[in-house]
């Protein structure tokens, strides 16, 4: 017992005075910190919101039902949660000097999740970010279409119809599981055509250790309830009228996939070829769906291109890496327009060999796998 | 003076009064010009008078105010406790830096409430002064006057107020050096805290001269 008493004291009085210190600091913050209602002036009077003061404004924006793109979960540190804030945000903070540069700092543009609401504050929000919202759907089906690559259909159920371009993505959310304390949120495109307004279906590549894909892989299944937010993205058709190529990989189907038949149900004819690669002929998908398109639209032709060694299987289709393909396909540049989407090595060498073509840069569009 | 005071060591400190106790705690005991303490802000934070002020004020007022809040901390629980075979030597330094920790959380939110630019400008040393080892010394040497020398309770908010003082005194002067020192030519070699630790050498040397002409 003499022992003990000393030690169970000094415990004591470590504990009891860090609890009474801790209430004590919740008391004050909650004084401090709060500053009242806060009014955020979205684009010049467009809208006027009402919020509690003392949160990051992507977060205030967030729970206002504004969604802006966020990868990193408002840690500061991948940047896409840049606005413009015309009044009210205060002294820039050091948190936010690396990811800006000396240019856009002068454009007024700031780091909405390192930015606290304190007092009222004007932002500028594009207008495609203002009709993203965050959408409820139920999986509807998931399909293999190679071994590593499935299709999701997600249909909605709240809200229960979404706009989109073709082109466009969505964040899809993966709840905490095992490892992963916090929900994650990943980019997916968008392959059904816009016209299907009550559900989305996304083509997902299996990315091992990823945690988003690891979670639609395993644990995912057909009923189970998601939730997403968009739409997203600059990666459109343009308004030119002119020739154009595309070149995917994998995954990279899916704007592709949506542009096609978006195209063919609005009767937009426009020449294309559509250049895909993979690696062995088990890695193709939707071949027989897109050669039918190809042989039914007089402007539309599909290249599937197999880099792996020819397999004995009677493959009569284009050979070589997908770079080797396009260059011996393009002749001449002319008006031709660009379209990538893959990953970044991918784009990276295919967006070379069209340079040398005298394709120039700003009659290319990319979508980047990050 | 409280009357237990009066009793604890009237004959240790002849005529010690609240000046003298400033005076030997923000001069001849400067805590950082003659223990060397509190150095990290000290060097990386004195390059702009601006943000050496407003680092020295807020050293200064979370050293007054934890030395007050660890005295009553330490007369007030852990003599007590000792007498239960509570290691309170041990036991305090535990405490008083849960106290300081607390406190600087506290002093966060305050200055962010009140300014802004200077939230910033201190950026992350803010936080970092709860593992100031300035602020802690200032209440470790606090214990030992209340037990060799009878502090009170105003000679305890004195004492914290001076050691803070002289903090912010060391970094004010070093601020002001430094400024000049922007268009002195420096050796490469000693650039940046080479020559900013030699200066506090220097300026030491000049801080230790005070030494013997008070003694509390």
């Amino acid at each position: 017992m003499s022992v003990l008493l000393p030690i169970l004291l000094s415990s004591a009085a470590a504990c009891g005075l860090t609890v009474i210190l801790a209430a004590a600091l919740l008391v004050v913050e909650k004084l401090l910190v709060n500053r009242g209602t806060c009014v955020v002036d979205v684009n010049d009077g467009e809208r006027k919101l009402e919020v509690t003061g003392g949160r990051s404004v992507l977060t205030t924006l967030t729970d206002e039902g504004i969604f802006i793109p966020s990868a990193c979960g408002g840690r500061g540190t991948c940047s896409y949660c840049k606005l413009e804030m015309t009044a009210g945000a205060g002294p820039l903070s050091p948190t936010e000097m690396p990811l800006l540069t000396a240019e856009e700092i002068e454009r007024g543009l700031r780091i909405s999740c390192q930015v606290k609401v304190r007092n009222d504050l004007a932002v500028t929000i594009p207008a495609e970010l203002l009709s993203v919202r965050e959408y409820r759907g139920v999986v509807e089906r998931i399909r293999d279409l190679t071994g590593d690559i499935k299709e999701l259909r997600i249909r909605l159920v709240e809200p229960e119809a979404i706009d989109f371009t073709a082109g466009q993505y969505i964040q899809l959310r993966a709840p905490a599981y095992g490892d992963n304390p916090d929900p994650v949120y990943r980019a997916y495109s968008i392959s059904s055509p816009p016209s299907a307004r009550d559900g989305i279906e996304l083509i997902v590549r299996l990315v091992p250790g990823g945690i988003c894909t690891t979670w639609i892989f395993t644990m995912l299944t057909e009923g189970d309830e998601v939730v997403f937010n968009g739409p997203y993205g600059e990666f459109r058709l343009s308004e030119a009228g002119g020739p154009m190529i595309w070149i995917a990989g994998g995954s990279g189907m899916a704007p592709f996939w949506s542009m096609v038949r978006h195209m063919k149900q609005t009767g937009h004819a426009r020449p294309c070829t559509y250049f895909f690669g993979a690696v062995r002929e088990r890695d193709l998908f939707f071949t027989d769906e897109l050669k039918a398109l190809a042989r039914e639209l007089p402007w539309f032709s599909y290249v599937p291109a197999l880099s792996g060694p020819a397999e004995s299987n009677g493959w009569t289709g284009e050979t070589g890496l997908i770079t080797e393909v396009v260059d011996r396909h393009v002749r001449e540049a002319g008006d031709l327009e660009a379209y990538l989407c893959g990953s970044p090595g991918m784009i990276a060498a295919a967006a070379a060999v069209l340079h040398a073509k005298g394709i120039g840069e700003q009659r290319m569009y990319y979508d980047k796998f990050e | 003076m409280t009357p237990a005071l009066a009793q604890a060591g009237p004959s240790t400190m002849p005529g010690a009064g609240l000046m003298l106790v400033l005076l030997s705690a923000a001069l001849t005991d400067n805590i950082l010009l003659t223990r060397f303490l509190g150095m990290c802000p000290f060097l990386s934070v004195s390059r702009q008078i601006k943000s050496a002020f407003g680092m020295g004020l807020a050293v200064l007022f979370v050293t007054t105010g934890t030395c007050v809040l660890n005295y009553w901390l330490y007369v007030y629980l852990l003599r007590p406790l000792a007498a239960y075979g509570v290691p309170a030597e041990s036991l305090k330094l535990i405490l008083f830096i849960i106290v300081i920790a607390a406190f600087v959380q506290l002093m966060e939110m305050l200055i962010e409430r009140i300014s802004i630019t200077l939230y910033y400008s201190l950026g992350i040393f803010l936080p970092l002064i709860t593992v100031n080892c300035a602020i802690l010394g200032a209440s470790l040497f606090m214990v030992n006057n209340v037990t060799s020398k009878g502090f009170g309770l105003w000679r305890v908010l004195t004492y914290g107020f001076g050691s803070g003082l002289g903090w912010f005194v060391a970094i004010m002067l070093m601020a002001g050096i430094r400024r000049r020192l922007k268009n002195a030519r420096i050796p490469p070699a000693l650039e940046g805290a080479g020559i900013t630790l030699i200066i506090t050498g220097i300026m030491a040397m000049a801080f230790v001269i005070f030494q013997g002409m008070i003694k509390i």
